[in-house]
């Protein structure tokens, strides 16, 4: 007899990636195996300075609920996290700090500029304010907004998602990425 | 016994006479001017003497006039008397060639950080002060931001990433 009462009956499941599956055995490539895992349990390190920084807070919060995409766990050391999300005004006396946060963080490691701010400066084109956080570390996804609803930090996250879905475990260690890396003075 | 403007405007020309100038009230607080070598010398007579006991220094800060020729620079002391209620504002010109003008570390504590903070903003050189480097701005700034010398959009910037704005153009990295 069926339970009278059932609760999480629409659990979704990720797709399982391409590969050759048989009697008993499912066989695809690390690739593909570890870039799912990864995608799917992102440590977020949230670097909030400003308004942006409140809508993070409701991304985090119930209605919106960062936490279906596997980011639950938050992490106030840059030692254990993979995303470093810069949400917020950085002024230059700010850059030396958020480029010591980056440089903690273990690879691999992907950096989202949440907010007009933190992509350009936004509205303080002035002599105090860093005009994007890309002139000090490399950013992998712009969130466009002043400041970006939840929903649009939400989108920007699932392109990270996608792009460690799709990263090859060989790109840390390749020329290019090493040669990027060299351009922002780091080793 | 209450403490009027006109008492400390009548007490302040007695002791030092013409050197006090530009006395006037706005909204009910007394402004007036003193030549920048006397400015610890009054703050010392308002902060000893038993009835005005101006003993507190609320802000310290000051104005860019670039058209004032020799005294661009105006160093503005705001006062207060807790025990009486009363304010006051403390103004010294000094020019913009040789921004120097003696620190109030001295008489009150709260002034070195003040000081910085208008060293930094301002360029002016508090003389004897313990500690005179920025303190909001980065340590490699080498202009002092608040001044009326810049243009309002400066095209000679290279920090500003045109790209971002549709504008065109690219900065290298």
């Amino acid at each position: 007899m069926a339970r009278p009462v059932q609760y999480n009956t629409k659990v979704k499941t990720v797709e399982i990636p391409e590969g050759y599956s048989g009697e008993g055995f499912f066989a695809t490539s690390f690739d593909k195996a570890i870039g799912l895992a990864r995608k799917n349990s992102i440590w977020p390190l949230p670097f909030a300075t400003s308004c942006c920084g409140i809508e993070f807070m409701a991304t985090m919060a119930s209605t919106y609920d960062l936490a279906r995409f596997g980011a639950e766990r938050m992490a106030f050391t840059p030692r254990q996290c993979d995303l470093l999300m810069v949400m917020g005004t950085i002024s230059k006396k700010m850059g030396p700090v958020l480029r010591q946060v980056y440089l903690q963080m273990a690879e691999p490691r992907w950096v989202m500029a949440v907010g007009a701010c933190a992509s350009s400066g936004g509205v303080f084109d002035t002599y105090s304010v860093l005009q994007g956080i890309d002139q000090v570390i490399p950013v992998d996804v712009y969130v466009p907004g002043c400041p970006p609803r939840p929903e649009a930090i939400i989108d920007g996250f699932m392109r990270i998602q996608d792009l460690i879905g799709q990263e090859s475990l060989r790109r840390r260690h390749s020329d290019k990425y090493k040669e990027l890396l060299n351009s922002y003075g780091i080793q | 016994m209450s403490l009027t403007n006109d008492y400390i405007k009548q007490r302040l020309t007695d002791k030092f006479g013409e050197a006090v100038s530009q006395v006037e009230e706005t909204f009910g607080m007394l402004n007036f001017t003193v030549p920048k070598d006397l400015n610890l010398k009054v703050m010392q007579f308002l902060y000893d003497d038993e009835e005005l006991q101006f003993r507190f220094l609320t802000d310290l800060t000051a104005v860019h006039y670039p058209d004032r020729k020799g005294e661009e620079l105006a160093v503005v002391y705001h006062l207060y008397n807790f025990a009486q209620r009363v304010r006051l504002r403390m103004k010294v010109y000094t020019s913009v060639e040789d921004p120097r003008v003696f620190t109030a570390t001295r008489l009150f504590e709260a002034a070195n950080w003040m000081e910085r903070e208008t060293y930094d903003f301002f360029g002016v050189n508090f003389v004897g002060h313990p500690n005179l480097k920025r303190i909001l701005n980065v340590d490699e700034m080498d202009y002092f931001p608040m001044r009326k010398e810049f243009p309002l959009e400066d095209q000679t910037r290279i920090d500003k990433d045109d790209e971002m704005f549709g504008r065109g153009g690219h900065i290298g990295i």
